[in-house]
């Protein structure tokens, strides 16, 4: 309860910064709308119809009581409400974030235990490499190969979107796959599936390779920890050693770690979203920069924020579920 | 089909090696002994003597850069070195149970206590579901764990160092093993709780007609609890024999210097030897032959006069009059009050000056805090602690500076109190910076007067830490608080992480400087036996109270308080009878 409370003004604090963050950003959005060449005119028209002429207290204090209504405002760019924008997008960035990190934890996790269980052998060489390979290399730079690679040369998967064009579906939810699933296209669902592996490795390689190398050290450190050698003395046999003890214990700090990376996935869904011209909040947002949309900026990173702390928040209940010392009493 | 007189547990001709970044390194060599059913055996040796290696390769929970390279270990006739990992794992837990040493780190710290006997006994074939659930209770039960149905629905971090060890001891025993090995199983622990637990495995396995592979380091505990006794030395079994035999008539120089270092049997204060002119069991000959530098022997100047300077007439150094202290715990809710925590409660007690005075109490007893308030570490709450006559702790910063160079502390842990990236130069060089005493050439003198005065060599002087044993470590800390020439030396638990040995021999240098320099030391310590060899005065201390003071020898023989009884009683190997003592 008191996490939930802190929640309050950490958020507030935040939509300040934010606020004044997007306002230093050079340019206006008048200026990005109507281009350079503008009237002073036109720009003032336009400032004085979003509110931009007000003195940035007033400002600031509007936008907050309007969020309070659940009104994000006015794109700037497309003139609709920006909670309507989230809303069509955002079912897209959600299946992609969320096949990303099934794809990180799903490999992640028994890549990271199999390396620790072959410490110092091939497998365990191997994975390291790849793990620090995946850290380092750019996101849009693997997006770029893989979309190459694989939907250009081999053909293998679609190179753009969310589904294929001529494909006639039902989008009852947004979620497409969901959609397919639920009105029986089965076609759709697979089609669906298909756009939305390649972005999904590109933006899960990251957490992919930090799930990987947390995993590994953890697994190590709990290994040679005197419980498990004591846990090996009474008897155990090595499936209940390994699920119980050894896997238990380690993730731990795993469990932690996935929290943080969504955040990640999050922000780096704009990059992945751009290259494979998927029509998510990611997408969305890389062209809110370009056009200074206040109301959109604003939103769409106080709305990662939100996300980031709910997540967090969930780990860090979930932490208390794996280790009985966490519990709060 | 084995007969009654065959060995249980016959170890021939072991050699255990670990492979490290420098090559191999033989931790066991040629090792041999034997366990009869039933029967208790202790193995005893310092640390890195190869028994607890011994141990861990009969259970094969070698580490895993380690393996048995030579020699057989036959359980019932059948060599388990041979079997591989998998018949291996089935010898464990019924065949060879354990039970580990420290009881904090041992159990499974995510999973209910009941569950983790439940999982062993599934496991080995025991027992399933309901039935292992009841078992379970049944054993945390007779290993003497009060409210069993209860606790085994708790983790073990709602439980306190002897009621995990009393989980273990279940958990070691709950498939009915007929040889159980016991690594220290109760050095982490208070004394009194040491003496229970110890009694209970002693009574459980003797019911069930279980052999115990016994590993210690204490000699009297050994001696104690075991039939037979194995003494190892650097990977070598050096004597064998009754427990009898080997404390009356000991064959091998290491035994008889095991002997004489057991703080448990020692029962001359080095002092009161030194001045009656009595050569101690353990004098200087063990320091020269000891793995220590030998250089250290002739630094060894002998003081002149018998006593110490400022004798036993002048004002004490320190008073500590009714002095308490009360910690305000943290609340746990968000308007629940933080509750007050006596830790230490109108303590009175005085110093003299040139003399020991030890504060003696189990965990929690608030000695530490007592330490802590000598040092002007922490206030203290209520009372008044005077030095050399003034108070302590006041506001004058001349004065604070003064009692900083005149007081100085020796900690527990020889690790974790020098920093890691400092040279041992200028670890000891430190005070003297600090103090800004005298020009760069002037302080390396000094720093080399030290080293000798610890009987150090001065080629150490450009290591780090890392690179010394613990014995030498804490010599390192000595020189440390000797740098500004202190007239009191706080020791807290300054020998409680050292080998038996190196205890005695740190034991000795401190008495021997107190002597020389004539010095006065607050000796804190839960082990009574240390503090029967250094104090001249003990005070008892049991939450937070003093609950008794006296001179060492009314103290231990004439204690006129039960919990001082109770304290004296566990000792181990209190009542046994030495050759040594005789002469």
């Amino acid at each position: 309860m008191q996490r939930l409370a802190l929640l309050v003004p950490t958020l507030l604090g935040l939509s300040v910064l934010l606020f004044l963050w997007v306002r230093a950003l050079p340019g206006g959005p008048a200026t990005a709308l109507l281009g350079e060449r503008a009237t002073p005119d036109a720009v003032e028209r336009i400032n004085a119809l979003y509110g931009f002429d007000r003195p940035l207290v007033e400002q600031y204090l509007t936008w907050l009581g309007q969020l309070l209504q659940g009104n994000f405002g006015t794109s700037t760019r497309t003139g609709r409400p920006v909670l309507d924008e989230f809303l069509v997008r955002f079912p897209a960035t959600i299946e992609l974030t969320l096949l990303a990190l099934v794809i990180a934890v799903g490999v992640g996790i028994p890549l990271g235990y199999l390396a620790a269980r072959h410490q110092g052998r091939a497998l365990d060489h191997t994975t390291v490499g790849a793990s620090l390979l995946g850290v380092t290399i750019p996101v849009f730079f693997l997006a770029f190969l893989l979309k190459y690679l694989f939907a250009v040369q081999l053909g293998w998967f679609p190179s753009a979107g969310r589904q294929d064009p001529a494909m006639i579906a039902t989008h009852p939810t947004g979620f497409y796959v969901v959609d397919g699933l639920l009105t029986r296209e089965w076609d759709a669902a697979w089609d669906a599936v298909a756009h939305l592996i390649l972005p999904a490795v590109a933006l899960g390689s990251i957490p992919l390779a930090i799930i990987t190398r947390i995993t590994r050290a953890s697994v190590i450190e709990v290994q040679n920890a005197d419980y498990v050698r004591t846990a090996r003395a009474k008897g155990l046999r090595p499936p209940r050693l390994r699920r119980r003890v050894v896997l238990r214990n380690a993730m731990l700090p795993v469990s932690t770690t996935i929290g943080l990376q969504v955040g990640l996935l999050l922000s780096g869904a704009v990059l992945t979203e751009t290259v494979f011209a998927f029509n998510g909040i990611g997408s969305f947002l890389a062209n809110a920069v370009f056009n200074l949309d206040y109301a959109v900026l604003q939103g769409f990173i106080l709305f990662i924020a939100v996300v980031y702390a709910v997540v967090n928040l969930a780990v860090d209940v979930s932490y208390g579920l794996i280790d009985p010392r966490m519990r709060v009493r | 089909m084995t007969t009654v007189a065959d060995p249980l547990l016959s170890i021939r001709d072991l050699e255990v090696t670990f492979t490290t970044e420098d090559g191999p390194t033989t931790a066991v060599r040629g090792a041999s002994f034997d366990v009869m059913p039933g029967e208790t055996v202790a193995v005893v040796g310092e640390s890195g003597s190869g028994k607890s290696t011994t141990a861990m390769a009969v259970i094969g929970l070698l580490a895993q850069n380690g393996h048995v390279s030579g020699g057989q270990i036959l359980v019932d006739g059948q060599d388990v070195a041979t079997l591989g990992g998998a018949g291996m794992a089935r010898m464990r837990g019924r065949v060879i149970g354990m039970v580990p040493q420290d009881p904090m780190s041992n159990l499974n710290p995510v999973a209910r206590v009941g569950d983790q006997i439940v999982e062993a006994l599934e496991d080995n074939g025991v027992a399933r579901g309901g039935a292992a659930r009841r078992r379970a209770i049944e054993l945390l039960e007779e290993a003497g764990l009060p409210d069993a149905a209860r606790r085994a629905g708790q983790y073990p971090h709602e439980f306190s160092g002897g009621m995990r060890q009393r989980a273990l001891i279940a958990m070691g025993l709950s498939c009915r093993p007929r040889l159980l090995i016991a690594d220290e199983p109760t050095s982490a622990l208070d004394v009194t709780v040491q003496r229970t637990i110890l009694d209970r495995l002693e009574a459980l396995t003797t019911d069930l007609g279980t052999a115990v592979l016994l590993i210690t380091h204490d000699l009297g505990l050994a001696a104690e609890r075991a039939a037979k006794i194995v003494v190892m030395y650097r990977g070598e079994v050096v004597e064998v024999g009754p427990a009898s035999r080997l404390l009356t008539d000991p064959q091998h120089e290491y035994t008889r210097r095991l002997l004489a270092a057991a703080p448990s049997l020692a029962s001359r204060r080095i002092q009161l030897a030194r001045r009656q002119g009595v050569t101690s069991a353990v004098g200087d000959d063990l320091l020269a032959m000891s793995a220590e530098p030998s250089a250290g022997a002739s630094a060894w100047p002998q003081a002149g006069s018998g006593e110490p300077s400022g004798g036993g007439d002048a004002a004490p150094i320190v008073e500590v009059k009714d002095v308490s202290k009360v910690f305000t715990l943290r609340g746990s809710g968000l308007f629940s009050r933080g509750q007050r925590f006596t830790a230490v409660d109108g303590v009175s007690f005085q110093i003299p000056r040139g003399k020991t005075v030890a504060i003696v109490g189990e965990s929690g007893s608030g000695k530490s805090t007592v330490a802590r308030m000598m040092l002007d570490l922490i206030p203290p709450t209520s009372g008044e602690i005077t030095f050399n006559g003034r108070a302590v702790g006041g506001t004058d910063r001349a004065a604070e500076v003064r009692f900083r160079r005149q007081v100085q502390p020796i900690f527990q842990d020889p690790y974790a109190s020098l920093d890691p990236l400092y040279t041992i130069h200028r670890t000891i060089e430190e005070p003297l910076r600090a103090h800004r005493f005298g020009t760069a050439a002037e302080r390396r003198d000094r720093v080399h007067a030290l080293m000798t005065d610890v009987a150090l060599p001065l080629d150490l002087l450009g290591r780090y830490p890392a690179e010394l044993s613990g014995g030498q470590r804490q010599r390192v800390a000595i020189a440390r608080a000797l740098a500004l020439n202190p007239d009191l030396v706080v020791c807290d638990e300054a020998v409680s992480a050292l080998d038996v040995i190196v205890q005695s021999q740190i034991l000795h240098l401190l008495a021997d400087l107190q002597h020389r320099l004539g010095l006065s030391y607050l000796f804190i310590s839960h082990d009574l036996a240390v503090v029967r060899q250094i104090a001249d005065h003990v005070c008892v201390m049991e939450r937070g109270r003093i609950v008794e003071q006296g001179t060492v020898d009314d103290v231990f023989d004439r204690p006129q308080q039960e919990y001082t009884r109770v304290l004296l009683d566990a000792i181990p190997g209190r009542d046994l009878q030495l050759g040594l003592e005789a002469g």
